[in-house]
C-alpha cells in the first residue's frame, strides 16, 4: 500500500509531467488560458492515460513478451493510442452529450501528446504491474490536471499583465513554468 | 541546386523548429542538460525525419488523403524504432540517459509536421533538402540551449568525456539549477525573448 501510495505522490507532484518530465507541453501552453478548457483538456488526458495505461499493460504481458516482440512495443503503443481515443470519443458521444461537448474537441489532439505515450513507456519501463500502472496513470492525469488548472489561473493575470514587448506570449510563460516547477521542489521532501 | 539550398537554409533560420515555428518543446526542454545528449537527440530526430521524410514523399501519391495520418504515424514510429535499436546496440549509455525521450520522438510535433506540411506535398529531393535543414536547424538550437546549461549548471563544458573549458569560479560553486528541469523554462524563455528582441522571430 505505501508503495502504491508513493508511486501516486511521486507521479503526481515530485515528478510532475509538466514540470518536472517536460510531458505535454503544447496543452500546458496552448489550451490553458481558460479554467474550463484546462480542466476539460486535464480531465480528458487522465482518462485517456488510464484506458490507455490498462490496454498496453494487457497488450503487453500477453502478447508482446509471450512471443518476445517487446522490441515493436513504439509501433504498438502508438496505434494502440490512437485507435483508443477515437473509441473513447465514439463512447462519449454516445452515452453522455454534456461531457462529450465539454472534451469533445480536445481529444483528437491528445492522441500526439506526450503524456499519453510517455506514461505507457514509463509503465514498460519501470515493470510496473497492473495495479502500480493504474495508480501511476492515475497519479500522472491527476498531476497534469493540477498544473494546467494553476497555469489558467496565472495566465488569466498574464493576459492584462505589462510584460516587456518580446517577452509577451510564451517567453513569459515559460519564466512562469520555471517558478512554477522551483515551487514544486518543495513536494520533494514527501516521500 | 539553387533550390536545394534554399529548401535547406529555410530551415535554420528562418523556420527554425525550435525558436521560431515553437515544435518539439518536449525534448528539447528534456534532454539539454548536457551536449552529449543534446548531440544523440538531434542525431536521432535528423534520422527519423530524414527517413520519414524521403519514405512519405516517395510514396505520397498512392496514400488515400482519408488515412495518411495513420500511415504517416507508422512509418515514423518505425524509424523511431530502428534508432532506438540502433542506439541500444551502439551507444547504450547515450540510450539510457536520453530514457523515455528517445521513444517519443513519434509524437514530436516537427517530425509528423514536416511530413504533413512539407513531404506529403513535395518530390523527394526537396523533402531531403526540407529534412536537412530543420534538423540542422534543431540541431543548433539544441546545442545553444544545452551550453549554456551545462556551462552554467556545472561549471564545465565537456563532450563525450573531452573537456572543452571549466569556468573559474563556477567550477567550484555551479548553478545547479541550470541542469534541474526549473533551468530548462528558465533558458528557453529568456532565449526566445531574446530571439524576438533580434528580430529574428515575428512577434505575435
Amino acid at each position: 500500500m505505501n508503495e502504491l501510495i508513493s508511486i501516486f505522490i511521486g507521479m503526481a507532484v515530485i515528478n510532475n509531467f509538466i514540470l518536472a518530465r517536460f510531458l505535454g507541453l503544447c496543452p500546458f501552453f496552448g489550451v490553458s488560458k481558460k479554467l474550463g478548457n484546462a480542466l476539460s483538456m486535464g480531465m480528458a488526458v487522465t482518462l485517456v492515460m488510464f484506458i490507455a495505461s490498462v490496454t498496453t499493460w494487457i497488450i503487453n504481458h500477453y502478447i508482446l513478451i509471450p512471443f518476445s516482440v517487446e522490441y515493436m512495443n513504439i509501433v504498438v503503443y502508438i496505434l494502440v493510442i490512437a485507435s483508443l481515443v477515437q473509441i473513447v470519443e465514439l463512447f462519449i458521444k454516445r452515452t453522455n452529450l454534456t461531457l462529450y461537448n465539454a472534451l469533445g474537441i480536445f481529444l483528437p489532439l491528445i492522441t500526439t501528446n506526450c503524456a499519453v505515450l510517455g506514461i505507457t513507456l514509463i509503465n514498460a519501463r519501470e515493470g510496473y504491474s497492473l495495479l502500480e500502472s493504474i495508480v501511476a496513470s492515475l497519479g500522472g492525469g491527476i498531476g497534469f490536471l493540477l498544473v494546467l488548472i494553476i497555469m489558467s489561473g496565472i495566465r488569466e493575470k498574464l493576459e492584462i499583465a505589462d510584460a516587456p514587448r518580446s517577452m509577451r506570449g510564451l517567453p513569459i510563460a515559460m519564466l512562469v513554468g520555471m517558478l512554477l516547477g522551483l515551487a514544486f521542489f518543495g513536494f520533494g521532501g514527501m516521500i | 541546386m539553387g533550390r536545394f539550398g534554399k529548401e535547406f537554409a529555410k530551415g535554420i533560420v528562418i523556420s527554425n523548429p525550435l525558436f521560431v515555428l515553437a515544435l518539439g518543446f518536449c525534448p528539447a526542454l528534456a534532454v539539454s542538460i548536457s551536449l552529449d545528449n543534446a548531440l544523440g537527440m538531434s542525431v536521432g530526430v535528423a534520422v527519423v525525419l530524414l527517413g520519414s521524410n524521403i519514405i512519405i514523399s516517395a510514396i505520397r501519391k498512392f496514400v488515400p488523403n482519408m488515412v495518411r495520418i495513420p500511415i504517416f504515424i507508422v512509418i515514423i514510429a518505425t524509424f523511431v524504432t530502428i534508432v532506438n535499436l540502433v542506439f541500444h546496440a551502439y551507444v547504450p549509455s547515450l540510450y539510457e540517459s536520453l530514457g523515455i525521450y528517445l521513444p517519443l520522438i513519434v509524437v514530436n510535433c516537427i517530425i509528423l509536421g514536416r511530413a504533413e506540411a512539407f513531404a506529403s506535398k513535395n518530390p523527394m529531393v526537396s523533402s531531403i533538402a526540407d529534412a536537412l535543414g530543420v534538423s540542422v536547424g534543431f540541431m543548433l538550437a539544441l546545442l545553444i540551449i544545452s551550453f549554456i546549461r551545462q556551462m552554467l549548471g556545472t561549471g564545465s563544458v565537456s563532450v563525450f568525456g573531452f573537456n572543452l573549458f571549466t569556468l573559474p569560479v563556477l567550477g567550484e560553486q555551479p548553478m545547479v539549477m541550470f541542469i534541474l528541469p526549473p533551468g530548462a523554462f528558465l533558458v528557453i524563455g529568456l532565449l526566445l525573448a531574446l530571439f524576438r528582441r533580434m528580430g529574428v522571430m515575428k512577434s505575435e
